[in-house]
């Protein structure tokens, strides 16, 4: 049976934990609430870039002289995984549900005989992902002294990846992330980017029975967009990971900080009876003390 | 619609302009173009450069750097990586850069730091020639 002093202080402690989830949870809310105007404003370039590649993509297909971003090195023996996390936890099972997906994946390749090579974006996967596969990692990055993910960024790892590519460092690269649904639901995703996959269902702007010019000509134009849509994919990814984080780190918060009250409660009520039975042992004392007299 | 050439700016992290104008002049990467409504479908990738977007007696100038123009019946879209308002840019604030990127070209010792300098200082160029 723990003192009344013991019960107080928890209850305290418990408490002080409470307003520090309380406070992670608001922060979370109000930062995903940017992070998903981002993710929006994000939205016409990429809508725009797929049209354009859809429309390129189908005249370049059978083309022997294809891009090999597009048509893949016609091999499938080294796989390149980007995995894409958080740099900090407090979010659920955000990075972990991410990362178990590419642990999936990797022992899945390694079964076929694959090699896999790893590209870790996040401190959260890299801690994860080095334990098992440390030797795999063939390149990381984080953001943690970036306050907020920009293009930049993901032209860098765009840069990184497909630098790698030309060195024929790999043949398939996929990319892991959270996709955000909704604040409830984050989809961990692995999208292939590399050969790029012409996207599905997109609407082609009516030509009204006219061709479109092309200057250059047309594999000039796919040579030039190809890397930059490996590069917007990528910043997409982040920018969806950013919002799922904190999605992900408000239902967290939100939980804790309920679980937090609950606890209280029954301290409470513990410590209400502790000190009840204090008291009625205390009286009993007093009465049998008087009565012996 | 049929007079007006709708126009769109996007770049990776938002849509800059979205609007109805009269004329758009592109740098293309094979020359200038001047798109008028009822453009012919094209499509082209772009050279750094001032774009000028001429709606009635109005200009406006924006810098644009490496990206596509998209021209269908639709309009015209420019899908670029780094995009600038012309007021934004400072002529005298350019040239110290430039200034100081010859600075750092000429301090660079090894061969990334000069590659890493020659870039930016190309880029600030390319900046200052296009005002």
């Amino acid at each position: 049976m723990p003192s009344l002093k013991d019960l107080k202080n928890r209850i305290s402690s418990v408490k002080s934990t409470q307003k520090i989830t309380k406070a992670k949870q608001m922060v979370a809310a109000a930062k995903l609430r940017r992070a998903e105007e981002r993710a929006t404003q994000a939205r016409p370039y990429t809508e725009r870039m797929e049209a354009v590649l859809a429309n390129l993509s189908a005249s370049a297909k059978g083309n022997p002289n294809a891009p090999k971003l597009l048509s893949g090195t016609g091999k499938d023996e080294t796989h390149l995984l980007i995995v894409a996390t958080a740099d900090k936890g407090l979010c659920g099972g955000f990075n972990s549900s991410i990362v178990r997906k590419a642990r999936e994946a990797i022992a899945r390749l390694q079964g076929e005989g694959k090699t896999v090579k790893i590209v870790t974006v996040g401190r959260k996967g890299d801690d994860m992902l080095k334990r098992l596969y440390g030797d795999l990692v063939v390149w990381k990055t984080n953001f943690v002294e970036i306050r907020q993910v920009g293009f930049e960024q993901a032209h860098e790892i765009a840069e990184k990846v497909l630098s790698m590519f030309e060195d024929g460092e790999f043949d398939v690269a996929t990319l892991f992330y959270g996709k955000f649904k909704n604040v409830v639901t984050q989809i961990p995703t692995a999208q292939q980017v590399i050969p790029a996959e012409a996207p599905e269902g997109v609407e082609t702007p009516d030509l009204k029975g006219a061709i479109y010019d092309y200057e250059p000509d047309e594999t000039e134009i796919l040579r030039a967009l190809l890397p930059r849509y490996v590069a917007v994919q990528i910043f997409r990814a982040l920018l969806e990971n950013v919002a799922s984080e904190q999605a992900a780190s408000m239902t967290a918060m939100d939980n804790a900080t309920r679980n937090a009250g609950e606890m209280i409660d029954d301290l409470t009520l513990q410590y209400n009876r502790a000190r009840q039975a204090q008291i009625t042992k205390e009286l009993i004392e007093i009465i049998s003390g008087a009565e012996a007299l | 619609m049929a007079d007006k050439l709708h126009f769109n700016l996007v770049s990776p992290e938002k849509e800059l302009m979205s609007a109805d104008v009269d004329q758009v002049d592109i740098p293309g990467t094979e020359g200038w173009l001047g798109v008028l409504p009822n453009h012919s479908p094209l499509m082209t990738t772009l050279a750094p450069g001032m774009v000028r977007i001429r709606t009635g007696s109005d200009e406006a100038r924006i810098f644009v750097r490496g990206g596509f123009a998209e021209i269908s019946p639709a309009g015209l879209t420019l899908l670029a990586e780094e995009a600038m308002k012309a007021e934004d840019l400072d002529a005298a604030a350019i040239a110290q850069k430039v200034k100081d990127a010859e600075e750092d070209l000429a301090d660079a010792d090894t061969d990334e730091k000069k590659l890493a300098a020659q870039q930016s200082l190309d880029r600030l160029k390319e900046l200052q020639a296009a005002l």
